[in-house]
This record gives structure tokens, sequence and C-alpha cells, in this order.
């Protein structure tokens, strides 16, 4: 493994857990308020129960978020010094205030965690809404500067300098609006498809019924109306994309010869070698109608750019199916949902229902990351797109596979043992939470 | 600007290690508890950083922002020649995070907590050690970016006796902190005494540590004495550490508890300004006598106004708030309504 591979190799496996753990500890205080706020105004035990279980939840993918994030933070200097050195005064503006959001964040927390009886009840309940917002407006920003990699503003490139810099514009620069929309919408998708699986399970399995239910109904509510705003907010990030970096839409489509009427194709293995798609199932002019809004336009395809600026064909293009894919299927689970809750009351916790449910607690994340590499895959070979390959930003340092390695580790030593913590919270749910509200005692440490 | 934007960075460099040091240092002082008062060391330690840890590592956080927003160059000559032990440290903060919070939150009670505990301890430890040997290898003039030789350039700089000695004194400075935090967490009689005996002793290990660097710095050839010592602005920094030194143990000695806390907090102040005042503004020596300063090395203006807006503006939110999380688990605790969640 040459350093250059295992340099990307660490990227890719610290973004792709921490963006698993930053979702949850985004999206999860939301839940968590409103199971609160029902708890303040119906005295119903069980509300109450739950956002006690979900802050649980919460402190904990928080503080996983937060070493995994601190790791990141390092890490774009260790393996990409070259890159922070140019780019660090030009894209740091959403990190200067992302530190700002974060520590709100680890206050309200601290406030909300150790606020229930001591805290005035409304004001406990906005500690943990601050919670949620802060956590909202840390991804949207950190997001932010991804975009900028994407879509480069803010500084003219004059024979290698980097002048005249205006970290505001290179903030708000054209992609990061769809960008933060895309990948906010997906966080409250993937976490809540997530959380009401593993409710279902539990409401499957006929254990502390009525506690499980009331989650259920939160976290899927929450999850049913992000998986249908998700392909609007895909459309204007897929739009964006094509006005931006026609290679990317082109890798995502593995779309090769340039056409009016440009094709959509479904599925297919592409061939790079001859510039076809096999086995796959051609919409005429369907892609033109995505990008122009008319089918007759046609879309700049892979022949149009040099083939040493094309990102991997095959891999973006396998990405991005298995993204729309489980969109669609989330989609589906989210009418059914819908349906159930609107006219066909009985639905709701009937088992076919739930048992979809939980089949959909990976399907939100598997498409989170199937996403984040179509963006970063699909940028390739570029790390500033058009400005700075990725290989000129790599650490000079010998032996990162050895550092990789490591990381990987650490990462699954990680996982694991969240997984393992949950799953005992879980199975702990009638000791703890759902107790009558007298002698429920959490001082078990 | 780029002094409000240095001011800040001193400030969270001070704030990391005198917050979070305390923090470490309460699992430092654990680990060199003898197993009988472990449990009780704990749960003191445990009460009075509770609510608040997670908010220290965000001043580490602010600090590497600001140089890599202000001073790239900084930060990325940094990030190539110190990546070992930049990894070691993160590698300690990592376990630490998670091992508290599993030790925290895990529902079922059981022989994992002796696991979460150990990753807990070692951790603590590992991590204030790599950070003063950063700290060290900066300002040791050993970073060679002419250096091609795998160990020349990616381990001598880091992994000498100088910086050793300053990774020693920073565990045996943080024990320090934590010991003295704790004499006024702990409930008056038998527990007060027991912390007021380890702060007694962590005193001593980290003026033994500090003593260790200085005779480190002759082996090396770093002048250490000239630049403590050298000037009056240095030399009366460690006068007065010395001094209020004094006055905390007389104040100890009276059951006071809170002032001694501010006077650990001002030692720690002290040695990190008698260090930073002398090579100001450089920030990393580098081999051959040259500098990387932070004056020549800072990014174009608008950044910088930019950076210093926004700092400015986050402290505004975020300073006050701070404050009310301490006082009000202050208060709570000293009514004896704190229950450990």
């Amino acid at each position: 493994m040459d350093n250059f591979l295992a340099a990307r190799s660490q990227m890719a496996l610290s973004l792709g857990f921490h963006i698993i753990y930053a979702c949850i500890g985004m999206v999860m205080p939301f839940f968590m308020a409103v199971a609160h706020y029902r708890w303040l105004k119906t005295k119903d035990v069980a509300h109450k129960n739950i956002a006690k279980a979900w802050s649980k939840g919460v402190a904990i993918f928080f503080a996983i978020g937060a070493v995994s994030g601190t790791m990141l933070s390092f890490e774009l200097g260790l393996l990409w010094p070259n890159f922070m050195k140019h780019a660090g005064p030009i894209f740091g503006m959403p990190f200067s205030l992302e530190g700002t959001a974060f520590f709100i964040e680890a206050i309200a927390l601290g406030f909300f965690l150790y606020g229930w009886e001591r805290l005035n009840p409304y004001f406990h309940w906005f500690t943990g809404v601050v919670v949620g917002v802060s956590g909202l407006a840390s991804g949207i920003l950190v997001v932010s500067a991804n975009s900028w990699m994407n879509s480069p503003a803010g500084f003219d490139y004059v024979n290698g300098q980097y002048l005249n810099i205006d970290p505001m514009k290179a903030m708000f620069n054209e992609a990061w609006f769809s960008e933060a929309l895309h990948m906010t919408i997906a966080a409250f998708a993937s976490t809540g498809f997530a959380v009401a699986g593993v409710h279902a399970l539990m409401i499957v399995r006929k254990q502390n019924v009525h506690f499980h239910q009331q989650a259920f109904k939160i976290a899927a509510g929450f999850a049913a109306v992000a998986a249908l705003l998700q392909p609007l907010a895909g459309d204007i990030a897929a739009k964006s994309v094509a006005k931006r970096q026609p290679a990317k839409l082109a890798a995502m489509e593995a779309y090769f010869h340039t056409q009016p009427y440009s094709p959509l194709v479904l599925g297919g293995i592409p061939d790079v070698k001859t510039k076809e798609v096999n086995y796959g199932l051609e919409v005429p002019g369907l892609l033109s109608f995505l990008v122009y809004d008319d089918f007759k336009t046609p879309v700049k395809a892979l022949d149009q750019i040099p083939v040493e600026n094309q990102p991997p064909i095959a891999i973006t293009h396998y990405s991005f199916q298995v993204m729309v894919g489980l969109g669609m299927f989330m989609m589906l689970v989210a009418v059914l949902y819908l349906v159930a809750i609107w006219f066909k009351k009985h639905w709701i916790y009937s088992n076919w229902l739930l048992k979809l449910f939980i089949i959909a607690v990976p399907t939100g994340f598997i498409a989170v990351e199937a996403g984040w590499m179509v963006t970063e895959i699909g940028r390739q070979p570029w790390i500033i797109q058009g400005v700075m390959r990725t290989k000129d930003a790599v650490t000079p340092m010998p032996g990162i596979a050895w550092s990789f390695y490591l990381f990987t580790g650490i990462y699954f030593t990680l996982s694991i043992a969240v997984i393992f913590l949950l799953y005992r919270q879980i199975r702990m749910v009638p000791e703890l939470y759902d107790k009558p509200a007298e002698d429920l005692n959490l001082s078990h440490s | 600007m780029e002094y409000v934007i240095i001011g800040f960075l001193w400030l969270s460099i001070l704030l990391y290690l005198v917050l979070g040091g305390a923090d470490f240092g309460a699992g430092i002082i654990e680990l060199f508890t003898s197993k009988a008062h472990r449990y009780r060391t704990r749960k003191t330690a445990y009460e009075a950083i509770g609510p608040i840890w997670e908010a220290n590592h965000m001043w580490l956080i602010i600090a590497v922002v600001i140089l890599f927003v202000g001073f790239p160059v900084i930060y990325s000559t940094m990030s190539i020649y110190l990546h070992i032990p930049l990894v070691a440290m993160l590698l300690g903060i990592t376990a630490r995070g998670t091992a508290f919070v599993f030790r925290n939150y895990d529902a079922v009670i059981d022989n994992m907590q002796r696991v979460y505990n150990r990753i807990f301890l070692l951790s603590s430890f590992i991590t204030p050690l790599f950070l003063g040997m950063i700290a060290g290898s900066v300002i040791s003039g050993r970073i060679d970016p002419s250096e091609t030789d795998f160990t020349s350039a990616y381990i001598w700089p880091w992994l000498n006796w100088f910086s050793l000695t300053i990774g020693l004194f920073t565990v045996g400075l943080c024990g320090f902190l934590a010991s003295v935090y704790l004499i006024g967490e702990a409930k008056p009689g038998d527990d007060r005494n027991s912390f007021i005996r380890k702060a007694k002793q962590w005193n001593v290990v980290a003026v033994v540590c500090g003593a260790l660097v200085f005779i480190a710095s002759l082996t090396e050839n770093i002048p250490l004495m000239s630049w403590v010592f050298g000037n009056p602005f240095g030399a009366t920094a460690v006068i007065a550490a010395s001094f209020s030194l004094v006055v905390l143990w007389i104040l100890v000695k009276r059951g006071k508890t809170v002032v001694p806390r501010v006077l650990a907090g001002f030692q720690a102040s002290m040695i990190l300004l008698a260090v930073s005042y002398v090579h100001f503004p450089n920030f990393v020596i580098l081999k051959n006598g040259e500098h990387l300063s932070l004056f020549e090395h800072q990014a174009p203006e608008a950044t910088m106004t930019a950076l210093a807006w926004a700092l400015i503006i986050g402290s505004l939110f975020i300073l006050p708030s701070l404050f009310y999380l301490y006082y009000s688990f202050q208060k709570d605790r000293h009514e004896g309504s704190f229950v450990e969640h």
C-alpha cells in the first residue's frame, strides 16, 4: 500500500465513522426534545423515560462524535499538510464558527444531562433544544467547508498563488446550500430510521410495548418526513453538481458520450475500456430533463473531460446507484407509514410494517456513506476542484500505511464497543427507564 | 487584529493546560493511588468533573483551528514533523474520552468497568505526556525541514531527553493541579486530608520533574537557563510562581480551598508565560537557528480579521454560559443536592 493510497484510505475511514456518530449526535437531541416536550405537556411518564433513555444515547454519541471530530481536525494536517497550508486561511471561517457552535453544544449538554429535577422544567427543555440546534449548526458549517472543496470561491488563483482571499465568499460558495440541505435531511432520515427500527424490534418482541411504541412514533415521524423531502434536496444538489462539476455528474451517471436527449442509466456495469455501460437500463432524455428541465439539451459527458481529470467511474456510479436505490426504499416505507397514520390506523403496529422498519435500520447510514463516496471520490483527482490535486497535498512522511492499520483497528474497536454499549442500554430499558415515576432511580454509577 | 488572535491562541493553550490538565490529573492521581483508596478518589474526582469535562477539549480544538486558519505554515510544519507524537496524543484523547463515557453510561455494572478504568487511567497519563513532548519539541530547535532521513526528520525532533522531561513535567503539573482542585471537592476530614497529602506529593513530583527538565536542557545544549532567567520578565514570572506556591500552602493549612485553586492555575500560567514570552513572536524553533514566527507566517489580512471577529463573537456566547455552568454545579453541590446522574 503506497503512502498516497494509505492517506486517502485513512481519511475515508475517519470520515466514514465520524459521519455516523455525527449524524446521530446531531439529530437525536431533537427526538429527545420532542419526547421531553410531550412529557411536560401530557405528564405521560413514558415520554419522560424516553427522553431520559435517548439522552443517554445523545451523550454517548456526542462524546464519540467529539473525539472522532477532534481526530479529524488534526488529520487534515497530519495527512494533507500541503492542502491545509494553502486552504486553511481560505476555508477556515466555518471551522472557527463551528468551534463556537460545538462549545455551546457541550455546555448545553452539560446542563441537560445534569438538569433533571434541578433546573426550571422549561429552561431544562430549552437546553436540550440548544444541544440540537448547535449540533445542527456545527454540521452545516463543516459541510460548508467541504462544499468549498467542490466549489472553490473567495480567492484568485494566479501562478500557483492564492490571492485576494475573502473568507465569507469562500464559506457561502455556490455549493454550500445544496450540500448542507441534502446532508441535514440525510442525517434526519438515517438516524430516524435507525432509531425507529430499534424500537420496532422491541415492539415485535413484545417488551415494554407502550414505551417503545411512543418512542417509535416520534422517530418514525421524523424519518418519514425526511425521506420524502430528500429527493427534492437531491435534485437541487445534482443540478448544482452538473453546473460546477460535470466530471462528477458524468461519473455518477456513468455517462460516456455527449449527446442530445441525454439518457439516464439505471444500474449497469460501466466498462471504462469500451466506454459502454453493460446490463444497464437506459431512459433517453431523462438526464437532460433532470439537469436542464428539458429533454433535449445535451449534458456534458466524460468524452469532453481529459482522462487525467476524470474520477474513478465505476465506484462513483455504484455508490450513486446504491444511494438512490436506498433513498427510494426509504421513501416507500415513509409513504406506507404516513398512510398508516392517516388512513389505516391498524397498520401502525402491524408486524409487517414494523419489520419493514427493522430492515430499514442500516439503510439510511449506508446511503449516507454512499453519498459521501460519490461526493469525495467524484471530486478526484482534485482535492480543491480544478485548483489542487490530491496527490500534491499528501504528507511527505513515509509509512502512512502503518498509521492506516492502526486507525482501522481503533475505529473498529470503538464501533464494536459502541454497539455493545447501546445493546446494554436497550436491554436495560425495563430496569432503568420504563418504570413508574416515583421509583425511577438512575443513580447506578 | 493579530494580537487579538495571538491572545486567544495563548489563552486556549493555557486553559487547555489548566482545565484540561486538572481533568487529566484526576485520572493520573487515580493511577498512582493504591488500589484500596482508588474508589474514594474516583468518586470525588467524578463529582467534580462530571458535567464539565466535555467542554475542556474544546480549548484544544480552538487552538488547532486558530493555528490552521491563522498560521497555516506553522500548523502544517508541526503536522509533518511531529506526526507521530500528535497521533499518540490523539489516541490518548480518543481512548480517554470514550472510556470515560463508557464507564459512566454503561447500563450494566460488571467486570467491563475494570477494562474501561484501565484504559481511562492509562490514557490520562499518555495524553499530557505527549502534549508536553510536543510542546518541548516545538521549542527545542530539533525540527529540520531540510532533513530527508526518516529518523532524523520524524523521530529525533520529539524523541529526546528535553522533550521527554517536559512531557513528564506536564504529567506532574496535571497531577498537582487536579489534587489542589480536589481538596475543595472532598468532604472535610479524612477525605480532605488525603487530598492535601496527595497535593503535597504531586507538588514534589512537579518540582523534581521541573529540575529534570533543566538537567536535560544542559545535556541537549538548550539554553533554558538563560531563556528563563536571562530576562527580567521570565525571572519575575518564576519568582511570582514560587512565591504564590508558598502562599498556596499557607492557605491550605488554614483550610481555604478556593484561592489555592486560583494560585495553582496562576503557577501554570506563569510557567507558560515565561517560556512563551522569551520566544515571542516565534512559535516554532527550527534547527540552524531558524524560526516560524507568528508575525511572518500569518494568514492574509482578510482571514485574520474574520477569524478575530469569529473568536470575539464566539467568546461572547461561550464565556457567560460556561461560567453559568460552573456556577450552577458548584452551587448545587455545595447545597448538597448534587447526585451523580
